[in-house]
């Protein structure tokens, strides 16, 4: 039945008698169009596979394991940029996740209509800045005030744990975990709240009626209700966050080391990108640099399907959506 | 009414263009270095208001200008990484010095003005390898006797990005050093032992601003744009000098260029007492043998006109032009080398 549809979908010939010229040519440019998505992500993924050919060869698994990265001696390692990309990541949606959710119910329960309009285009505009304006800030503000205030009271406070030894540099894994934590803020927040809104208000309605409080509503009502859809919002977040370049790498520290210590500095594979692309000329140390994308490209997309499985099974399991 | 105008107007423009097309002259472009950028640019500007001659540069990083000039999709590429003879010569290249720079350690530590540091080569090699690790070290100490110097860790800072700052750099480490040398060697990128990297010279100069005990290397212009304390350095000769057009130019002037096949040269640990130890200069290819007889005529003059002309404005943006014996041997390789339908280009 299945293939019958997909086969039907590419026929030339009118489907039914009332299928027009139009019908037809319409079918197959939408489909033509839609079509350039999938080939366009085999074409970057073949590419990316072609041009990683020599390290794979030259380093084999070994490549995502080895903390080297030596253009001097030609010894390449995704290990450190791998690790950076992943707790950077981690930083920042540990970070953004709740309080985008925190936001969305204030936006969507508590504020009045107007207040809420005002926050709300206001995050917008958070997400319209241009992640090199983040880098900068993050540089010439952000870094100092965490040198100066936020990492000398960790040390003080939660010294003892190795997360949080060394010296206060102001930059460093933890401070690029908070500028992305504040660049995925607004995706995630704007797309809680409009899956917050959807909430049917009858349902609301009749839990009001029944006497709940706004904190029973929004904690039994809205939230399981939206939970779904807040998870695909932070999946989203995710994407993003893994593959954000610029605002990372003027904070992270840019070094090819893994430490315990979040306020060491560290790199993520896409800042180690920008930095060393435009002047790598030996063959395999640009070979190795496409490899770190075709890395990113496959974590990125297994981040998606994993999210996609994840989201389809808390559908079933809750029955509850939108 | 309304139509004939509009006709007019187009066939106004239409002619605008093809005039334009005709009356367009020689056009150069050029791709390469982006630290020698800001002079190529102005000389650019200026060259075409003088002569009318078009010259286009893009800086888009040494290894683009190599891969482009190589590939002859542009009538020249800009290095700041020198490229041996044997390489020039395998693809038909002519390599010359244009401009020099030199790069200075920065430093930021309370108390200490520009020059009042000075650092000599094993105090160098040793603070960028991680082994003295407190200002207060008496190794500086010793070295400077009047500073009163605080006790404060030391922050490295280092380009992040691939770098000819880092190539001359590290260079010029290997050269003081044999424990450098054989641990991290030289390169545009290397495996730092310490320290946080920063993109750019820009990003360099900001962090080193902002962290108190931090010293970092950065590109001459950007340390007198940026007001930021140079430390003096031991030079060859075992003189400490201060960073300055006189001291870059010292050092491409004692180079032995007549010694160097195919003007590659390395302007680091140059000799002479006035010499700035880690200068580099920013290296021009050119196909040997050029296609268009006459744009490659216009290419030289505008070589020339930079050499002999453009010294004013690269020292108001802090480069440091070519010292004019090093100029003449230039214009004398051109001679030599440079031909188009086997005649010399460059008489």
């Amino acid at each position: 039945m299945r293939e019958h549809r997909v086969l039907r979908f590419f026929q030339l010939w009118p489907q039914t008698g009332a299928e027009s010229l139009g019908d037809i040519g319409f079918r197959w440019l939408s489909g033509c169009c839609a079509l350039l998505v999938p080939l366009l992500i085999l074409a970057i993924f073949m590419q990316l596979l072609y041009y990683s050919i020599p390290t794979i060869k030259t380093f084999g698994l070994g490549f995502l394991f080895s903390q080297t990265w030596n253009p001097v001696t030609q010894e390449f390692g995704a290990a450190s940029s791998i690790f950076g990309t992943l707790i950077s990541t981690l930083i920042a949606m540990l970070l953004a996740v709740p309080l985008s959710m925190v936001i969305a119910l204030l936006l969507v329960e508590l504020a009045p209509p107007r207040i809420s309009r005002v926050i709300g285009t206001l995050i917008e505009l958070l997400a319209a800045i241009p992640s090199i304006i983040y880098g900068m800030w993050g540089l010439f503000v952000f870094a100092p005030f965490m040198a100066d205030y936020v990492q000398p009271a960790l040390g003080n406070t939660l010294g003892f744990l190795p997360l949080f030894q060394g010296p206060p540099m102001g930059i460093g894994m933890l401070t690029a975990g908070i500028i992305l934590a504040f660049m995925i803020l607004p995706f995630i927040t704007m797309i809680t709240r409009d899956v917050f809104l959807l909430v049917p208000p009858v349902v609301k309605e009749s839990a009001y009626g029944i006497g709940s409080t706004t904190w029973e509503v929004t904690y039994k009502v809205t939230i399981p209700y939206g939970l779904v859809g807040v998870l695909g919002a932070g999946f989203l977040g995710l994407g993003r966050a893994l593959g954000e370049t610029m605002a990372v790498t003027f904070v992270i520290g840019n070094t090819h080391r893994i430490s315990a210590s979040l306020f060491a500095p560290g790199n993520s594979i896409a800042s180690c990108l920008a930095n060393e692309f435009a002047e790598a000329t030996e063959p395999l140390y640009v070979s190795s640099l496409i490899a770190l994308g075709l890395v990113l490209f496959i974590v990125t997309y297994l981040v998606q399907v994993l999210s996609q499985m994840m989201l389809r099974r808390m559908y079933r399991a809750w029955s509850v959506g939108l | 009414m309304k139509k004939t105008l509009c006709l007019a107007l187009t066939l106004a423009f239409i002619m605008g263009v093809v005039g334009l097309a005709q009356a367009q002259t020689m056009k150069i472009n050029g791709a390469g270095a982006s630290f020698p950028y800001p002079v190529y640019s102005q000389w650019a500007h200026k060259y075409k208001e003088l002569k009318g001659v078009e010259v286009n540069y893009q800086s888009i990083g040494s290894g683009g200008g190599i891969a482009q000039i190589k590939a002859k999709t542009v009538n020249f590429g800009g290095s700041d990484e020198p490229m041996k003879i044997e390489a020039q010569q395998e693809s038909d290249l002519l390599m010359f010095p244009m401009l020099i720079g030199g790069i200075v350690p920065v430093i930021n530590v309370k108390g200490l003005k520009a020059g009042e540091l000075q650092l000599s080569q094993e105090l160098l090699a040793n603070i960028f390898m991680g082994n003295i690790k407190s200002w207060d070290d008496p190794a500086i100490q010793k070295a400077n006797p009047k500073l009163k110097l605080p006790k404060q860790a030391i922050s490295i800072v280092h380009r992040a990005d691939g770098s000819g700052s880092t190539w001359l750099f590290t260079h010029y480490l290997s050269q003081i050093s044999p424990d450098w040398k054989a641990k991290v060697g030289y390169g545009k990128v290397v495996s730092w032992p310490t320290g946080i990297g920063a993109k750019g010279n820009e990003g360099v100069s900001a962090n080193v601003k902002r962290m108190d005990g931090s010293i970092g290397y950065v590109e001459y212009a950007y340390a007198i744009k940026g007001n930021l304390t140079y430390a003096k350095l031991e030079n060859k000769a075992g003189k400490f000098v201060a960073p300055s057009i006189e001291t870059f130019q010292s050092a491409a002037a004692y180079a032995d260029w007549k010694s160097a096949p195919g003007y590659y040269m390395v302007l680091t640990n140059q000799p002479g007492d006035n010499t700035w130890p880690i200068a580099g200069a920013t290296f021009i290819l050119i196909h040997k043998t050029q296609p268009d007889a006459q744009l490659a005529k216009a290419m030289l003059e505008y070589f020339d006109w930079c050499f002999n002309h453009g010294g004013d404005i690269a020292e108001q943006l802090h480069y440091v032009p070519m010292p004019a014996e090093v100029v003449k041997m230039v214009e004398a390789s051109w001679t030599q080398e440079v031909k188009a339908d086997g005649q010399s280009v460059w008489q």
